[in-house]
């Protein structure tokens, strides 16, 4: 991109992670516990169509739609700076999640054991594009009935996608479910990588 | 006092941007981010209102979704006129970390790292 050898103030590199599930299942709220800001609200205009598709302009109306973006940011350096997008929970939008996991590092699917099919579109959504992602089962007062291996039972999840029991109100507890989620990229990725490196989870 | 963030609501957005809906360069992304230039170029023209209010908000980088919160206009409006800015040389723009299928093992570290650190 044009502009990198002008002189600024360094810009950070920037991440992203998604959180999704079902409409009011906790997305905001994870966001807002981990942030260093109060979440940010802004719309964005999704499409259905690819970003590079052009002249697509009566079509791109009809596959167009304004959605609320729930964001927040965590510096975790001076050169480096993640941010959390909470997914639109609207299942209608599912199709419009394209264009927001593109670059994504991995997503959050978060899951009301009362009723978990909320999230059955966010869960199906990352398997389907290959998209990592764990499941964070969000105990509403943090009460968790069923343990992680009925969860898994129950959505059919495959045996690599981790159930974390967790409370999106606090802080610590939507921080593991992050690390979780770096840990299995890390592990992936050094997998990938044939190097055999192995980072332990308590690192 | 009139202050151009409130003048700015009684505009609807894309009158901001001439009508234009699309942006003239697709490399925008949430979180790209953006700094303004400091001196700005001498040659090119003084820029709008709303240009302004945008150059003023990204003295220190700032990414693009932020820039349009505290702006309160969509995204899709506030990429329009950041083009216009990466034109006329007020601006400087750096894409996200690219992510592949083979992620960066140091950077997904320093990510732990930093987590680990909250």
């Amino acid at each position: 991109m044009a502009g990198s050898d002008t002189v600024a103030p360094a810009a950070p590199d920037t991440v992203k992670i998604l959180i999704a599930g079902g409409f009011g299942v906790g997305k905001t709220t994870m966001v807002g516990s981990v942030s260093e800001i109060a979440p940010l609200r802004t719309e964005e205009r999704l499409t259905g169509a690819g970003v590079d598709v052009d002249d697509l302009a009566g079509i791109e109306e009809k596959s167009a739609t304004t959605v609320a973006l729930d964001f927040g940011r965590i510096t975790i350096g001076q050169d480096l700076v993640l941010y959390l997008f909470g997914t639109p929970g609207q299942q209608r939008f599912w199709f419009m999640w394209n264009d927001l996991a593109l670059g994504a590092l991995g997503a959050v699917v978060l899951v009301d054991v009362r009723r978990p099919e909320t999230s059955f579109a966010a869960i199906d959504f990352f398997e389907r594009r290959k998209i990592p992602f764990v499941v964070g089962v969000n105990g509403f007062y943090g009460d968790h009935p069923y343990p992680p291996d009925e969860i898994r039972e129950a959505l059919a999840l495959p045996e690599h996608v981790q159930v974390l029991l967790c409370d999106a109100r606090e802080r610590d507890s939507s921080r593991d479910v992050l690390i979780a989620l770096i840990d299995q990229l890390i592990a992936s990725a050094a997998g990938a990588n044939g190097s055999g490196r192995l980072t332990g989870p308590g690192r | 006092m009139t202050d151009s963030d409130a003048a700015g609501r009684l505009v609807r957005p894309f009158a901001l941007t001439g009508g234009r809906t699309r942006p003239s360069r697709a490399d925008f992304t949430l979180i790209t981010t953006v700094t303004a230039v400091d001196p700005p170029p001498t040659w090119g023209t003084r820029p709008q209102p709303e240009h302004q209010r945008i150059l003023r908000r990204c003295a220190e980088p700032v990414a693009v979704a932020e820039l349009a919160a505290l702006l309160d206009l969509p995204v899709s409006v506030v990429v329009i006129m950041l083009c216009d800015l990466l034109e006329a040389g007020r601006i400087t723009a750096r894409p996200p970390h690219p992510v592949s299928c083979n992620p960066d093992l140091d950077l997904l570290q320093k990510v732990r790292d930093g987590l680990g650190r909250l």
